[in-house]
Formats: structure tokens, C-alpha cells, sequence
């Protein structure tokens, strides 16, 4: 485990701390960085929302169908990745089926984003869901609570700590994807370049101290995640007993 | 007046029917109990009056008003659970808050009024705890609070002390009696435990397969079962001689009197101020007989013996 990443950090900072700094500050490796960082914030606040939403509608409604759209949800999981960014781009690139086109854009890579990143919050959220205590739930519409009183007051805090931890997951997926996205987003510099993908485009161009000072950013945000996901996790069960 | 009054109430989980055509009627500000077997429908009753189950036909009427359809959250009720239901993430302090809050009274008046219920239920020091951090017996008295907060019309407790030990369920039981003297709101308690019901309760309704077998006070319940279901739930019973009556009612005498059956003795067991004598009468049949310490002693009954049996009183009606 540690081997490759020694290996990564130290050919970022093989020439120097000048040079990895030179590296990370190039514009263009700036710009993926940036690009990377807000769609991935982006797309983790929206999962967040949906993935609730839809957990709630797995756990507590009845419908038909409901086992088939359960095992649906893990389909980006099972699917490889770049066979999803190649069914986005058939879907809604220039010559699909969709009335619009957003390959090559930011609305396309963000929807790759979303698409590989959905389980996360739908499959952490679910199971506190289950073991919800439904009293305290009919507690509150005793006392006088409406129903959406008490999803904020009662239903909601008990949920937050699995939504931020499927979210810090799903933060973490989108900061690394490249399958999906590698297709869809065509690679403009500035425009629609994503930190992996300029990783990628490096060493291509056989520029390996950009490639690794970029990775390790990446890897260094990965880390902070790790670690939040940790103090979420604690924080999640102090109530617990 | 909150007085309830429950007509021809029914309700069904898909083939089970729950509760079977039900009708009774709760005095204003009088301490009620439902006592029942599980699978009795005492609690999918207490559920329905709180609007936490909807009947499936009947009528439900709370202080003059028809309330039928109305949601839990308009019934100004009281609601307590077996296992607590606290607020987990909120303080002691906040759980008992809630109802007012969400009713956006006045900062300093939900203060205060915390402050006197907390004072109630003894839990004062405890106001900045987690529930997690409280044992059994507290988080129950929080969550009392809790319903009481609200002042609601009526209070609907639901096997409140069920999942407690038995001296803290003895303790609550004896403060939840001189609580209801205090407040007087119309309460209503569903418990499987007769003794809890005797000893708190002012009316008991028994329940048994969705209906109701006897509504009367703990001593017409005990005295004058109006069947065999309701004198064996609300106490022991034996038979003597083709009929039933109290084992502490069996009159035990060492030489034969009038009116006595011959019995063997088959075993006595000593439980602190009562003594058990399992018997076998003279018609094979076994009975159970029910002694204090002073009657056993001067008895002096051993195993084997031969003595002779009678009822000192049995139970007026005809049971089946």
C-alpha cells in the first residue's frame, strides 16, 4: 500500500519543493484542480439530497418494482466506468438520442460524476433508515409536530451523520474518477479538464513531475476525507448506548 | 370535561383482526387501565385514541369532540412508549422542551415550565444529559415529562414500565399513582401486568382477542369475575369440588368438619410471608391453597399428610 504512494510523492518532490510548488501552480494544472474540486463539491451536495431522498423512498414507501430499482442503484458500481462514460456520451453526445448535447461541457462531466457517485449516500443513508426508531417519530406528531417538523427536528439529525459520511465517500469517488469522465468531457484545457485527466495528459506528454505533484494533491485530499469520514463516524454514534 | 368515549371501534391488519368491535367509555380526569394479553388489541386500541392508528370503522370522541379523523398532532394527547422514544441527539433538557418549542412559546415560559417538570419527574441535575446517558427508569421519567409538557388533554401511556426492572417498575408505579393524583389528567395506561393495573388504576377494562371481557374497579374485578378468562387473568385461581374460587379462600383443617373434602397434602412451599400447599382431593383432582406464615405454622403441615378441605368463600357467579 505504502510503496506506490512513496513512490508517487517522492517523484513530486524528486526536484525540490520549488519544483513540485512550480508544478502545482502551473495554470493549467491549477484550473484542473479548481475544476475538480467544485464539481466535486457540486455533485456531492446534489447526491446528497437525491441519495436521501431516494434511500426514503427504498426504505419507506411500497411500490412495484421497488427490489428491481433497489438493485439498480448499485449498477454504477457494478458497471466499469468508462462503459458508463461511453453510454453517457452514446446517450447525450452529438449524435444521441437525447435532445440536447453535453459531451465536451461541465453539465456532461458533472452527469458522469453524479452517475458513478450515486450509491454512495443511497447505500450509507439506507440502513440508518431501517433501524430508525419509528416511536420517537410518532413521539414528535404526538407533541404536536407536523410531519415535516418532524424530518427536520427528529428524523433528519439521526440521519446526518450517514449522508455527510456517504458524502465524504462519494467527495472522494468524484475527486479520482477518470473512466467516466475521460470520454464525455474531451479534455479541454480550462474548460472541461479534470485533475485525473490531466494526470493522464502528463504523462503522456512525458511531463511525470506535473502528473505527480497533481497526484499528490489528490492523494492529500484524499487523506483529509479519510479522516473526516473518521471524526463522522465517532460523532455519528456519541449518542449511541 | 376530557372524558373519552370510544364507539363500536374496529380495526384489522390484513386478515388479523385486532381490535373487534369495541365500545367503553373513560371518565374525565379518572386513571384507567387496559389490561390484556399480547394479541389482546389493548395497545392498537390506546393508538387509535392517540391517532397514531386509524380505525377501520367506529367512532372516537375526546372531551365532547369527534376526533375520528383527526391527526395525533391535533389531539393535544399525551403519548408514553415501552421503550422510551427519547430524542436521542437532544438533551434532557431540549427532549422535554420539544412539544413547546415547535409551538414557539415564549422563550422564558418553556424555561420555566421545563423547570417545574423536571422538578416533577426528579430529574433536575440531570437537564444537560443525553438520554444514552440516563438509565431506564430516568429515560422513562423524561419522556413522561415530555407528554406532560404540552398539558395535554389526556395521557396515554403504553406499557410504560414494561421494559424496566421489577423494583424500578414498582417505584414508577407507586410516583405514577401520586402523580396522576397531582396533575389529574385523563389518563389512560395499557399494561398485560394485573398487578400493575390493580395497584394503579382506578377502572380496569380487561381485553382478550379484541374484546372486551369486564370493565370494573380492581375489587369487582377480583371479587366478581364476570368470567373464567377475567378470574384467572386478574389473580390465581384453583378448583375445588367442581368449582373455582381464590386459593387463599381454601380453608385447610386437620380434622374432618362439614361440607370438607379429604385431601393429601403434596407439598408446601414457603415464600417469604405466604406459604403455597400444592393438594390432592379425594377425587384425584389438584388444588392449590394459599396460606399466611401464622396459619401455616399453627397447621404444621408435612408432606403426606392427610387433611381435609373446604371453601370459605367462592366466587358469586357461575363460572363457566
Amino acid at each position: 500500500m505504502l510503496l506506490p504512494l512513496a513512490a508517487v510523492v517522492s517523484k513530486a518532490f524528486g526536484g525540490g519543493a520549488d519544483a513540485f510548488w512550480h508544478a502545482v501552480s502551473d495554470r493549467q494544472a491549477l484550473a484542473a484542480l479548481r475544476l475538480t474540486l467544485i464539481l466535486s463539491l457540486v455533485v456531492t451536495a446534489v447526491n446528497a439530497v437525491m441519495g436521501t431522498l431516494i434511500a426514503w423512498v427504498l426504505v419507506r414507501d411500497e411500490f412495484r418494482g421497488k427490489s428491481f430499482v433497489n438493485s439498480l442503484i448499485d449498477l454504477p458500481f457494478a458497471l466499469p466506468t468508462i462503459v458508463a462514460g461511453l453510454t453517457l456520451l452514446a446517450l447525450y453526445g452529438p449524435r444521441g438520442p437525447a435532445p440536447f448535447n453535453i459531451a465536451y461541457t461541465r453539465i456532461g462531466v458533472a452527469t458522469a460524476l453524479l452517475f458513478v457517485t450515486l450509491p454512495f449516500v443511497v447505500r450509507a443513508v439506507q440502513p440508518v433508515l431501517l433501524t430508525l426508531d419509528r416511536e420517537s417519530e410518532e413521539a414528535a406528531e404526538s407533541l404536536g409536530a407536523s410531519p415535516w417538523v418532524t424530518f427536520r427536528r427528529v428524523i433528519l439529525p439521526s440521519l446526518m451523520p450517514a449522508i455527510l459520511s456517504g458524502g465524504a465517500l462519494a467527495f472522494a469517488r468524484a475527486l479520482g474518477e477518470f473512466g467516466s469522465i475521460v470520454l464525455i468531457a474531451g479534455n479541454l484545457p480550462f474548460r472541461t479538464e479534470l485533475a485525473s485527466v490531466f494526470i493522464y495528459g502528463s504523462i503522456q506528454s512525458d511531463d511525470t513531475q506535473a502528473a505527480a505533484a497533481v497526484s499528490v494533491v489528490l492523494l492529500l485530499l484524499a487523506l483529509v476525507v479519510r479522516g473526516l469520514i473518521a471524526a463522522l463516524d465517532r460523532w455519528g454514534r456519541r449518542h449511541e448506548g | 370535561m376530557t372524558g373519552i368515549v370510544v364507539s363500536d371501534v374496529s380495526k384489522s391488519f390484513g386478515d388479523f383482526v385486532a381490535v373487534d368491535d369495541i365500545s367503553l367509555t373513560v371518565p374525565d380526569g379518572s386513571l384507567t387501565a387496559l389490561l390484556g394479553p399480547s394479541g389482546s388489541g389493548k395497545s392498537t386500541l390506546l393508538r387509535m385514541i392517540a391517532g397514531l392508528e386509524e380505525p377501520g370503522a367506529g367512532q372516537i370522541v375526546i372531551g365532547g369532540a369527534d376526533v375520528t379523523r383527526t391527526p395525533a398532532r391535533k389531539r393535544e394527547i399525551g403519548f408514553v412508549f415501552q421503550h422510551y422514544a427519547a430524542f436521542k441527539h437532544m438533551t434532557v433538557r431540549d427532549n422535554v422542551a420539544f412539544g413547546l418549542e415547535i409551538r414557539r412559546a415564549d422563550r422564558a415560559k418553556i424555561r420555566s415550565r421545563v423547570d417545574e417538570l423536571l422538578r416533577l419527574v426528579h430529574l433536575e441535575a440531570y437537564a444537560k444529559r443525553y438520554p444514552s446517558q440516563l438509565s431506564g427508569g430516568q429515560r422513562q421519567r423524561m419522556a413522561l415529562a415530555r407528554a406532560l409538557a404540552v398539558e395535554p388533554r389526556v395521557l396515554l401511556l403504553d406499557e410504560p414500565f414494561g421494559a424496566l426492572d421489577a423494583t424500578v417498575r414498582r417505584d414508577l408505579r407507586a410516583w405514577l399513582r401520586r402523580l396522576h393524583d397531582e396533575v389529574s389528567v385523563t389518563t389512560i395506561l395499557v399494561t398485560h401486568d394485573q398487578e400493575e393495573a390493580m395497584e394503579v388504576a382506578g377502572q380496569i377494562v380487561v381485553m382478550n382477542g379484541g374484546r372486551i371481557e369486564q370493565v370494573g374497579s380492581p375489587r369487582e374485578l377480583y371479587e366478581a369475575p364476570a368470567n373464567d378468562f377475567v378470574a384467572g387473568f386478574v389473580g390465581p385461581v384453583t378448583e375445588l369440588a367442581g368449582s373455582k374460587l381464590r386459593p387463599h379462600d381454601v380453608d385447610i383443617r386437620i380434622d374432618p368438619v362439614d361440607g370438607a373434602m379429604e385431601a393429601q397434602v403434596r407439598r408446601v412451599t414457603h415464600l417469604g410471608f405466604e406459604v403455597r400447599v400444592e393438594l390432592e382431593a379425594g377425587d384425584g383432582r389438584r388444588l392449590w391453597a394459599q396460606l399466611t406464615r401464622e396459619e401455616a405454622e399453627q397447621l404444621e403441615l408435612m408432606d403426606g399428610q392427610i387433611v381435609y378441605v373446604r371453601a370459605s368463600r367462592r366466587m358469586p357467579v357461575a363460572l363457566a
